[in-house]
């Protein structure tokens, strides 16, 4: 198997590849899927945890008092603690079905009607959609951004503000047409570090998405993510040099690489933004 | 014009004759939390004159000059009582909006602060927000003319795009100053707006307050009594919170009336 | 200077005054809608918690009730060999008892007597083995024995049977039903605080599962974990802090430590995977290897607390010590590093915790397994709480949904200490310079 089909190939079927003497015994290990499921998972995620993540910090820092702070902070922190483990459990038996009755009772309403055909879709939805895992990865999230964000807006010098305010710009026109600007390479490194990390969450996507392989935009649709797919290789027992422990160590290879070097670019960002206003 | 009953009593209030009363502040108290940062000021600022507040560190001077735009309602847990009078009008009614308030009453800080934007949209940032320009053209000629009015046209006339924090410290303050008149406010308060700048600079800066007090009050804030005698027309001596003299500034640097008045600006402290 | 322009009328002043005042309604609105956006994010935020945590609460809770059943079961030698006391059926003894209690009778395929084994743990029948085995003159005689009554048993008890829906949507029929709320009414099934949770290890059985192997586990994990992370990180902060010169090298060092902190914990358990079981070949679902596994991990973030700590101290103890006559290492060993303790501490402590509530790395070094026992020492196969709210998760029984929301609270409560204790930590020594 050639690195090169690894990375570029668009079927994944590893459960074929049990007996050598089979006529498909290869398997397919092509893992393109994989990282379009990761992708799609982690865009759900994001679209969660950066806008909520983002005000979040923006309210502690500009406007909370601090009472406020004093008492959201750690609870935020407390978001952060919870470990991925029970994220999963309440993604996996709380928000999944939760999920599923809506779109199904959605779906109920629309048949018959105009919309007959989403409709039928919506009432076959499944627990395990993308958007269940992307969801509650989201909220996994929040704190994870809202305390970076918090951090970079902190830093934005005071003076700023004082100038801004001075002007007689309301708070919130400091905080877009100033702060927000000002602060801008420091969240964009912020959000990078959490695209990192919602690419690399595995207990989540484990317990909560699914295990078919698909490339689609859907977040209705079950995907499949790359640390999912590790974790189902090599769960059990196996022999080590079989094709499909060496695909997870493959695919654990290029987890490694990217989520390093989201790594390397956000945290370079952030320093850079730091030494900016030393 | 209204003459207040305690000019004719105090001499401290007394008003530069032919000048009118600008900014009027009457027994202003401020605290912080507990403490007590000012007791009991009255002072009056007449129009078009540059007055000079001065006195040792921690005396008060700043904290009065924030209260002038309410730049102490940014600070959590500051408290101020008494009247301060903008035209006759109260700035700490309710009914004035302190954005309203700000936008007639500019402000230069101590260290320069430009925005993390280009030389042009530092300047164009107060007509943006207030709504002053309609169009391009008039957001142009704005931004050219408090340049200009700033002394700094002609150093960066042929390259407004870029950042203004490209610039030296003295042109950044320059540039600060520019931005503060852009939205055309009647009283500019400067915090030692020089304290950061070389003696050139310094020179610069000083050349243009007094351009600019054809167009505008200003209120200066400064550690320098050199300064405070070079540009402007009234002083007010500050010490520990307490205004102890007030005067037109020849006659405060030449004969002052109290005793801790002239044992600083005589060096004795400070 | 262009003073008829810049120098504005007093008509032109108010005009402008007017403009901007006019603007100051709209822009008042926007600056109200912004900060209520601030405000519901964190509304949003903090009622995910509280929908997390209270789900959770509301799913565990039930746990820590049990509904247990006391029976007198006639030990009958026609049934029980004296030669083969492990061959008897003794949940049908024990099922056969409780139908007389309840005065019906079997029917001659043993089906009503099996129907009344669905609502018995197997858990009673080995304590009458236990006893028989202990004391073989039990046989004939009548023993008493107290158990747990079965999980979906349990599980009407909780009201998490709902007796209106039609019979065959229930795992137990009407008839069940009945007899249990006799039991309970003949005051044979009693309630109470369910220790045995916290007794017994993992099982097969819902109502028989406990955390305890798994809280051993994790605690045998920790030592590993703590003993290596702790001071080799330690160290290394010391050493790259205090004696490392300032060079391209220690600069690349420090650049990948903070990269190593963000790299995905899966990634650590397939290094583990490749170099401690299959290299290195320490045993399998350990919690040695676990520990090993998790020191790596919270390797960069105890080094990175412990960085902090000690630039939190400042360089006039350095430079008081070293005017003395301390060498560099009496400087840093007997001034600095005590100094800088409690925040070392409670950085460990932060990244143990941490630790604690990690997965992902696990599942990689086969702690997925099924362990019914307490682990008995560091390279036995053992498993981990966070691991067993894993495996307990994929169970297909209801009832195992909520022991596993239990042994979430169990492992929310360990990590709030943990917590708590570095929080004190902070507090009892926080130093201002």
């Amino acid at each position: 198997m050639s690195p090169l089909d690894f990375l570029f190939g668009t079927t994944w079927d590893p459960q074929i590849a049990i007996r050598a003497d089979q006529v498909a015994a290869k398997g397919a290990f092509g893992a393109v899927p994989l990282f379009a499921g990761t992708f799609l998972i982690m865009l759900i995620a994001m679209s969660v945890a950066a806008p909520v993540g983002l005000f979040s910090a923006i309210y502690l820092s500009e406007y909370a008092s601090g009472w406020t702070r004093a008492v959201v902070k750690p609870l935020l922190e407390v978001l952060a603690g919870v470990p991925t483990v029970v994220y999963g459990f309440f993604a996996a038996l709380t928000v999944g079905p939760l999920f599923r009755g809506f779109f199904n009772a959605v779906g109920a309403e629309l048949v018959g009607g105009p919309l007959d055909g989403l409709g039928l879709y919506l009432m076959q939805v499944q627990n395990q959609m993308a958007l269940v895992a992307g969801a509650v990865m989201g909220i996994m999230l929040i704190p994870f951004v809202s305390s970076l964000s918090d951090d970079i807006l902190n830093a934005v010098p005071q003076s700023l503000r004082d100038g801004s305010l001075a002007m007689g710009a309301t708070r919130s026109e400091t905080v877009k047409k100033v702060v927000l600007p000002a602060a801008l390479p420091g969240i964009m490194g912020a959000l990078l570090l959490a695209v990192s990390r919602a690419v690399g969450e595995t207990m989540i996507v484990t317990m909560a998405a699914g295990l078919q392989a698909k490339t689609t935009l859907n977040p209705l649709d079950t995907v499949t993510t790359v640390t999912v797919q590790i974790v189902t290789l090599l769960t059990g027992d196996q022999e080590f040099d079989s094709p499909k422990t060496l695909s997870a160590f493959g695919l654990g290879l290029a987890l490694f690489a990217i989520t390093l070097a989201l790594n390397v670019v956000a945290l370079r960002i952030v320093q850079k933004y730091r030494e900016q206003y030393d | 014009m209204n003459l207040n009953p305690h000019i004719s009593v105090d001499v401290q209030h007394a008003v530069l004759p032919s000048r009118a009363v600008k900014v009027r502040a009457r027994d202003v108290n401020v605290f912080y939390g507990d403490k007590q940062a000012l007791f009991d000021v009255s002072l009056d600022m007449p129009e078009r004159s540059v007055t000079a507040l001065i006195g040792p560190s921690g005396c008060g001077k700043s904290t009065f000059l924030r209260c002038i735009n309410r730049m102490n309602d940014t600070i959590a847990g500051a408290r101020v009582e008494g009247s301060i009078e903008l035209d006759g009008e109260d700035v700490n009614d309710r009914s004035l909006d302190p954005v309203l308030l700000r936008a007639r009453v500019g402000m230069v800080f101590q260290k320069p602060n430009p925005f993390p934007k280009s030389i042009y949209e530092n300047v164009a940032y107060g007509p943006r927000i207030h709504g002053l320009a309609t169009s391009k053209s008039e957001l142009d000629a704005v931004v050219e003319q408090s340049l200009k009015q700033a002394g700094l046209w002609n150093e960066v006339s042929d390259r407004l795009q870029q950042s203004g924090s490209s610039l030296s410290g003295g042109q950044q303050q320059r540039l600060v100053i520019a931005r503060a008149i852009a939205v055309r406010p009647e009283v500019i308060l400067m915090d030692e707006p020089c304290s950061a700048l070389d003696p050139i600079a310094t020179a610069r800066v000083e050349e243009l307050m007094d351009d600019l007090r054809q167009s505008f009050t200003i209120v200066i804030v400064t550690h320098s009594m050199a300064q405070a005698a070079r540009v402007s027309q009234k002083t007010a001596f500050f010490h520990m919170g307490k205004l102890v003299e007030a005067g037109p500034t020849d006659e405060v640097f030449t004969n002052p009336r109290d005793t801790r008045t002239q044992d600083y600006i005589t060096g004795r402290f400070g | 200077m262009t003073d008829a322009v810049l120098s504005p009328p007093a008509a032109g002043q108010a005009d402008r005054n007017a403009a901007i005042a006019a603007r100051l309604k709209r822009r008042r609105a926007q600056e109200r809608r912004f900060r209520w956006y601030g405000r519901a994010a964190i509304l949003v935020a903090l009622s995910f918690l509280a929908i997390l945590l209270g789900r959770i609460g509301l799913q565990g809770y039930s746990t820590f009730v049990d509904y247990r059943i006391t029976v007198p079961v006639y030990v009958d030698p026609a049934r029980v060999d004296r030669a083969d006391i492990t061959g008897a059926n003794y949940d049908q003894l024990i099922a056969e008892a409780v139908l007389a209690r309840l005065g019906e009778r079997d029917d001659e395929f043993g089906r009503t007597s099996g129907k009344l084994r669905e609502l018995l743990s197997n858990d009673l029948g080995f304590q009458v083995l236990d006893i028989v085995r202990a004391d073989p003159a039990k046989i004939g005689q009548t023993v008493s024995v107290t158990g747990p009554v079965g999980a979906d048993a349990g599980l009407y008890f909780k009201g998490q049977i709902d007796r209106a829906a039609p019979e065959s949507d229930r795992k137990l029929d009407d008839q069940q039903l009945a007899w249990l709320d006799r039991l309970k009414a003949d005051g044979l099934i009693s309630s109470g605080f369910n220790t045995s949770f916290f007794t017994k290890s993992d099982s097969t059985e819902p109502e028989q599962a406990g955390v305890l192997g798994a809280v051993v586990g994790s605690f045998l994990m920790l030592i590993v974990t703590a003993g290596l992370a702790v001071p080799i990180g330690m160290l290394a902060a010391v050493y790259l802090e205090e004696f490392a010169p300032k060079n391209r090298w220690t600069d690349l060092i420090e650049v990948n430590i903070n990269n190593l902190a963000a790299v995905p914990s899966i990634v650590y358990g397939l290094l583990g995977l490749a170099v401690f079981i299959n290299w290195l070949a320490v045993p399998r679902s350990s919690p040695l290897v676990g520990g090993l596994v998790l020191a790596l991990m919270s390797l960069p973030t105890v080094i990175i607390a412990t960085r902090a700590a000690l630039k939190a101290v400042p360089p006039s103890i350095r430079e008081a010590a070293l005017a003395v006559g301390a060498s560099r290492t009496q400087t840093v060993f007997h001034h600095v590093l005590p100094l800088a303790m409690p925040g070392v501490m409670t950085g460990a402590i932060l990244s143990l915790a941490h630790a604690l509530g990690e997965t992902a790395p696990l599942l990689m070094i086969g702690m997925v397994s099924f362990v019914p026992g307490v682990p008995g020492g560091f390279t036995e196969s053992a498993t981990v709480l966070p691991v067993q709210i894993f495996i307990w998760e994929n169970a297909s029984e209801r009832a195992f949904h909520e022991r596993t929301a239990a042994a979430i609270l169990v492992l929310l409560v360990f990590m709030i200490l943990m917590n708590l204790a570095a929080i004190l930590l902070r507090r009892r020594f926080e130093r201002r310079w």
